[in-house]
């Protein structure tokens, strides 16, 4: 309101848009039709049928964008079965917070098929130390009270290739949506948890029926089961028509095509476990969440600034304990740090886009993102997670659990950007 | 009792017959959906705790088991010698294939045996019950699954050839990696740092 002109002119203004309210629907419906109209001339021009799919029936972006996921390496797609197996999001081109589900990382048990599940078929069940098992159609779930919320689902094995080219290779295993559905709480609520439950497996209806072991506490505090994702049913890739989300944990646990949850009093270690059994307590504390974790996603590995001057750093941040409460950025390899604006909206366990003017002034440096979760729990680097585990810090160390360590991008002095791990 | 606090007595009553009766089908707050029949439950609960609960019964041994392999189609994909094929290795190698993924305890001769993973012998007839064979996913009997898990834990040097593998003594094989593991913290508290003095 500090820019409208006072005076007369200001008054005839404000007038006009009181006038335009009053007015109500027809003004806005003339507003639309003027569009539409604009909108018709160029339409015209195009196949009619064209104009059905692209304008009408469902949208598709402009054949001018090319961003795309593409299949981890260190695995053939399709395989020597048919069978593909982790694809990843192109962090490199994303702004915002949002990861649109066509291009949401998708990984799979064993390289699992989509399964083609016919909602009206599908059930939900709820069974075990219950003291009402209870039987849901999809629509009955979505009957019940509903939750939205945007959480990012990461896969623990994200950063397993840290030497790789670009930030899609090296971090494309985790995105972020919106999910709507029911509170797992609510449910359990309505089954009756038994004195003694401890634990919950979920399993899918998938043709392995991936199942995995989640503590009950994680369960009664923030799981919700979804049958939305980004305002729409969930895609089948990401486990339609019902996936169970359980915010911040690693992605296996949110098992898609959910089918059934028994509640039982131990872990039960089931294959898909199998990440979580280590040899070390420590290493096995460091599987199920994921820590606090950032990387810059401009300039990033394989990109290319055009010259020395202005740029917007942009990265990512999230923590799978809350909240991300800071992001530093270091320029200079690590030896100095400033903070990053973090960009709203800031959501608990969600992507969490953060920023740093910056003007480039052509000389070699590495770049460097660092998050503070909620919890006041600092991103470490890899040299401080080969110190605490006493390891050497050379190309064979591997970080236990979730490697969520600082990832250093390093710009040549021709503007090239490199993996600086590489 | 008038004729109208009569009428709306029975309707009372009525709401409450009707509560009662849904209430026991239903969930007690938003009485939305129903209670699965004891049978439903049987057929959709294929969870196996480590410890063997959910077991059914059945037997097999190592020497059923053999066949088995052959014919269910386990080594068409997995090889005849449970090592070296395009799927995961099931049978400990001699060493002269190596693992091109990074070997899990107990890493045997450089090798993955997903196998051998487990602390529990379980969870491999667990897995093989609900994954196997690849395209006839459930499709084995009790007898069939015991027998195959037999034939790999044989095979792996674990039990012996006539080994009877059923409900009561599968959850008693000492897996290799009984001793050498380490599960995430078990209660999991809203706030709490994966593992404290981490970096």
């Amino acid at each position: 309101m500090a820019s409208t002109p006072r005076g007369r002119r200001g008054f005839l203004k404000k007038g006009a848009a009181l006038a335009g309210l009053a007015l109500g629907a027809s003004t806005a419906a003339t507003a639309q039709t003027a569009e539409t109209h604009s909108g018709d001339a160029d339409a015209h021009s195009s196949d009619p049928k064209q104009l059905a799919k692209e304008l009408i029936a469902y949208g598709e972006r402009s054949h001018f964008v090319k961003s795309v996921r593409v299949p981890v390496a260190e695995r053939m797609s399709p395989d020597m079965f048919g069978l593909t197996f982790h694809v990843l999001t192109p962090l490199q081109d994303s702004v915002g917070i949002i990861t649109p589900s066509s291009l949401h990382y998708v990984a799979t048990h064993r390289g699992s098929f989509v399964p083609d599940v016919d909602p009206s078929e599908h059930r939900f069940m709820l069974h075990g130390m219950v003291d009402r098992p209870l039987i849901f159609t999809m629509d009955e779930l979505k009957r019940l009270p509903s939750v939205s919320r945007i959480h990012f689902i990461e896969c623990l094995g994200n950063r397993a290739q840290a030497r790789h080219k670009t930030v899609q290779e090296t971090h494309g295993l985790t995105s972020c949506a919106e999910w709507t559905g029911v509170a797992l709480s609510l449910l359990l609520k309505e089954a009756g948890v038994q004195k003694g439950a401890s634990w919950i497996v979920a399993e899918g209806a998938e043709e392995v029926k991936g199942s995995s072991s989640i503590p009950l506490g994680k369960a009664m505090d923030d799981c919700f089961v979804a049958y939305a994702m980004n305002g729409e049913a969930i895609r089948p890739q990401q486990g339609f028509p019902l996936r169970l989300i359980v915010p911040g944990f690693e992605g296996i646990h949110q098992i898609k095509y959910l089918r059934r949850i028994k509640v039982v009093d131990r872990d039960y270690m089931t294959y898909d476990d199998y990440g979580h059994i280590q040899p070390d307590a420590r290493a096995a504390a460091l599987t199920n969440q994921i820590g606090p974790k950032s990387v810059i996603t401009f300039p990033s590995g394989g990109q290319q600034l055009t010259g020395p001057g202005f740029y917007q750093i942009s990265g990512l941040a999230w923590s799978g304990a809350g909240a991300v409460r800071k992001v530093d950025i270091s320029i200079d390899g690590g030896q100095t740090w400033r903070g990053a604006e973090l960009q709203s909206p800031v959501y608990r366990v969600a992507h969490t886009r953060f920023g740093l003017n910056w003007k480039w002034d052509g000389k070699e440096c590495v770049l460097m993102s660092r998050c503070t979760d909620e919890l006041g729990t600092v991103q470490p680097t890899r040299a401080e997670a080969a110190k605490y585990w006493n390891r050497p810090l050379d190309a064979s160390f591997r970080v236990p659990g979730n490697d969520n360590t600082v990832q250093p991008w390093r710009i040549a002095a021709d503007g090239s950007v490199h993996n600086g791990l590489a | 009792m008038g004729s109208r606090s009569l009428l709306r007595f029975s309707i009372l009553c009525s709401m409450i017959a009707a509560a009662g009766a849904v209430g026991f089908a239903q969930s007690p707050t938003f009485g939305v959906g129903r209670t699965p029949t004891a049978e439903e439950i049987r057929a959709w609960d294929i969870s196996i705790r480590p410890d063997g609960q959910e077991l059914p019964a059945g037997h097999g041994t190592a020497k059923d088991g053999a066949p088995l392999y052959v014919q269910k189609g386990c080594a068409g994909c997995h090889g005849r010698s449970g090592s070296g094929a395009n799927a995961p290795t099931l049978i400990k190698s001699d060493g002269t294939t190596k693992s091109t993924v990074p070997c899990l305890a107990p890493c045997v001769n450089d090798n993955n045996v997903m196998a051998l993973h487990s602390p529990y012998a379980t969870v491999m007839w667990d897995y093989i019950n609900r994954g196997m064979p690849l395209g006839k996913e459930g499709s084995l009997k009790p007898d069939e699954v015991y027998a195959l898990t037999a034939f790999l834990l044989f095979k792996n040097g674990v039990i012996g050839e006539e080994a009877v593998m059923d409900a009561q003594s599968l959850p008693k094989v000492v897996m290799p990696n009984r001793q050498g593991y380490a599960l995430p913290p078990q209660a999991w508290k809203h706030g709490m740092p994966r593992l404290q003095n981490y970096p």
